[in-house]
């Protein structure tokens, strides 16, 4: 629809005889038949410009249903991501299946993304065939029936191929809600330069990361030892993962909601802590605030992800060669348990025309070795294809930046090493808002953060409740 | 045209012959015919069908979705006006129209008072380039806000903003822009900076509507500029000063763009429902409370219109004694 209609018709001034504005002003104002004139050709601009916007909405919908009504041309894809340089893959992908034709939207990053795709789903049409979801929204989007089970399109023939939790994220028993595409395991990033100056190891704990901070503190008041950002609840949540928080599980409609437990308290408390003793900022992060922070040598370290390398050298330019990686600090000595921060999948719509075609789009992109290899080397995400993360090109890569160390090695240990069984809500916006909110609260002083952490129990239990869920103690 | 076309006429216009126009098209007299009577209708009818699908409609759907209480498990529920009550008993939704208040009444007369002084200034002759200050002053509002907001919290802040920047290196206490105190003042800031140029706009057209004679003969009684501006200028555009009150007060209720750019660098302070659109938005995109997110819309609405309202009936009172 739409297509045969022009926004402006061609030689539409010459055939009425008027020129465009003044049809709506005097000179066709002569005799009644005049006005009639004039008003019906104003109400054709109105049904025009009407057929424009309606033709502007359409155009959306038949990205994402054209193929059904062709069946002898190319079926075409809509797929919405934010991964930078994707066109070249998706290239490959058109190259290897010359049936298939995709058009690669950027419809915002993360929560831009989301909330248009919620409205479409919700209105029900405009979503895209394919789409870039974070593993924390797989359960959001299932819950309102948006993502289609990928396992009747062969998604478990390639399920052994994935990093174990990576799959996990995205299964649930033999369902498949998604392909996963990158991820991050989290490590410690941390200024050598500042921890020889002032004397400090690089803790394997995060007792010693507590007392190193301390340490430092003392030693220069300005540097803090990192950021507690209030307002990430990702980077937050990674810290619960690793403690072996388990804060949601569900089973259909029935969710327990545990995060309040003692090893919810235990993370919140070590970071408030650090936080009240002024040894850490809580500046926000991916602000220019903290982007100047971490280039101007404000922190000695962040603790951060597998994607966090790349982009580091992205923001800090000036500090290169400063940088190392350390796995991630333990709460028991000798332990070797990580989480995972960040990471992307791409799933297909329930409002895919096209599900098959959309499905092989989602699991070749990060199935096929040369698309994944180009995802990782010219997006800069990192793998979760076991054998990409096996390769010894991506395992002994030197990084400049961080004095030529093998900086993947640290990520796949760590990859290999994050806890699997961690499960999202199916509400998880709004755990993350109200994480920030509760957060920030105990970060001003309104509320200690045992408190915090109590409050934040109810609210999103009380939450889970209204929205019909039976919650299990 | 022609008169074979004017005699088909008479199936939509009722009596051609008693054509209320002349050929030159001037009205002859009032009009009692049925068919010209229709001629505004008609020609407003392009706009009012705009006016209905994309404003009347969407909002006759607001409110119907705001009587209704949809959930994640178990669809939708029809409450009646439960979701009014609880918006009314919201402590988040009143804090954030308590926080728009108090922020209206200190940042719309400062942001009027300068917009008038501007408009004085430049219609009074009294300064060179006036064309050039006319724009500088109004390019601020050409400036689309997310960008004014970006550029601002850049200013603001608080290690490596160049105030802060300039106040270490005088060795002053660096002004606390994104604190909890400071915010709103901040906000102020950017919105007066934003809007003073707009409002002197208007307030300078209607100077300009004033008749010369009035000054001219008040000169010659001998009063001074500033008698001139104060009782012969400024009476003459109150209705014009009521206008951008109003504007204001519609304007300052519904803060968005500036407190949800903020929030990104300042998340500490400006919260989810710092303002009652940002708790709306917010309802709805992230917590999924569409239809407790349109009951606090039209309660916000309400208490909108109310203000105005209120503004606008004291003004006459004051205007009519």
């Amino acid at each position: 629809m739409g297509r045969t209609l022009e926004c402006v018709p061609a030689g539409w001034e010459k055939r009425k005889g008027v020129s465009g504005m003044r049809a709506f002003g005097l000179t066709a104002y002569r005799t009644q038949w005049g006005v009639l004139k004039t008003v019906a050709v104003a109400l054709v601009i109105t049904l025009v410009t009407a057929g424009c916007f309606g033709a502007g909405g359409g155009d959306e919908g038949d990205g994402a249903t054209g193929g059904a009504e062709t069946s002898e041309g190319p079926v075409e894809l809509t797929f919405w991501s934010w991964v930078p340089d994707l066109q070249k893959e998706v290239d490959l992908f058109e190259e290897a299946h010359p049936n298939i034709a995709v058009k690669l939207v950027n419809a915002g990053t993360g929560a831009d993304e989301y909330t248009k795709l919620r409205t479409a789903l919700k209105a029900g049409s405009g979503a895209p065939d394919v789409v870039q979801v974070e593993f924390q929204f797989i359960p959001t989007f299932r819950q309102i029936d948006g993502l289609v089970d990928l396992s009747q399109y062969g998604a478990n023939e390639v399920k052994d191929d994935y990093a174990d939790w990576a799959w996990d994220q995205v299964s649930e028993g033999d369902s498949v809600y998604a392909i996963p595409q990158d991820s991050g395991p989290m490590g410690l990033l941390y200024r050598k330069d500042i921890f020889e100056k002032y004397n400090l190891e690089v803790p394997t704990t995060w007792d010693e990361f507590a007392a190193e901070a301390e340490k430092l503190h003392k030693a220069n008041p300005d540097i803090f030892m990192t950021d507690f950002p209030p307002s990430d609840p990702g980077w937050f949540t990674g810290l619960l993962w690793q403690n072996g928080v388990r804060p949601f599980e569900v089973d259909g409609t029935n969710v327990s909601v545990s995060l309040d437990d003692p090893a919810v308290l235990q993370v919140t408390e070590f970071w408030g802590d650090l936080i009240d003793a002024g040894l850490v900022d809580t500046t926000p992060d991916f602000t220019n605030e903290w982007y100047s922070g971490l280039s101007e040598g404000k922190y000695a370290s962040w603790v951060s992800a597998a994607w966090g390398p790349v982009f580091l050298q992205g923001i800090a330019g000036k500090t290169s060669g400063k940088w190392r990686v350390a796995p991630l600090p333990q709460w028991e000595e000798g332990e070797e348990v990580t989480a995972n921060w960040g990471g992307s999948t791409d799933a297909v719509t329930t409002q895919s025309d096209n599900p098959e075609e959309a499905a092989e789009l989602a699991i070749w992109l990060n199935h096929d070795p040369e698309s994944v290899a180009m995802l990782n080397e010219t997006s800069f995400l990192f793998p979760v294809l076991e054998s990409h993360l096996e390769s010894d090109d991506f395992k002994t890569k030197q990084y400049p930046f961080y004095g030529g160390q093998e900086v993947n090695e640290v990520f796949i240990e760590s990859s290999n090493n994050v806890d699997t069984g961690f499960e999202w809500s199916p509400f998880q916006d709004y755990v993350y808002s109200q994480m920030s909110t509760h957060l920030s609260a105990a970060i001003k002083g309104e509320m200690s953060y045992t408190e915090a952490i109590e409050d934040l129990q109810s609210t999103v239990a009380k939450y889970a409740e209204d929205q019909g869920f039976t919650l299990q103690q | 045209m022609t008169v074979q076309r004017e005699q088909t006429l008479p199936a939509v216009s009722g009596k051609p012959s008693s054509d209320s126009r002349t050929k030159d098209g001037k009205p002859r007299g009032p009009h009692r015919q049925l068919g010209p009577k229709l001629v505004p209708y008609l020609f407003l009818l392009p706009f009012l069908l705009l006016f209905i699908f994309f404003l009347i409609l969407p909002l006759v759907y607001a409110l119907g979705i705001s009587m209704f209480e949809d959930r994640l498990v178990g669809g939708s529920v029809f409450i009646g006006a439960e979701n009014y009550l609880r918006a009314f008993r919201d402590q988040a939704f009143l804090d954030g129209v308590g926080r728009m208040l108090l922020f209206g009444v200190v940042q719309v007369p400062i942001m009027l008072a300068l917009a008038l002084t501007f408009a004085l200034i430049l219609e009074s002759g009294l300064v060179r380039f006036r064309k050039f200050f006319r724009l500088a002053i109004f390019l601020p509002y050409a400036i689309p806000s997310v960008v004014a907001a970006l550029t601002w919290g850049y200013l603001y802040g608080p290690t490596f903003g160049p105030f802060t920047q300039a106040a270490e290196f005088l060795n002053i206490t660096p002004p606390r822009f994104l604190s909890e105190a400071g915010m709103l003042p901040s906000l102020g800031n950017i919105v007066t900076w934003e809007f003073t140029g707009y409002n002197m706009i208007i307030l300078y057209a209607a100077l300009q509507a004033v008749p010369p004679e009035l000054r001219e003969a008040s000169s010659v009684d001998g009063a001074t500029g500033w008698q001139i501006a104060r009782y012969i200028k400024i009476p003459l555009i109150a209705p014009a000063l009521v206008l951008t009150t109003v504007f204001s007060i519609i304007g300052t209720l519904q803060l968005f763009n500036e407190p949800s750019i903020m929030g990104a660098i300042a998340p500490t302070v400006i919260q989810n429902d710092y303002t009652p659109n940002l708790y709306a938005y917010n309802l709805a995109f992230q917590n999924q409370q569409y239809n407790f997110s349109a009951a606090i819309s039209f309660a916000l609405g309400f208490i909108v219109f109310v203000g105005s309202f209120t503004f606008m009936t004291a003004m006459n009172r004051r205007n009519a004694t």
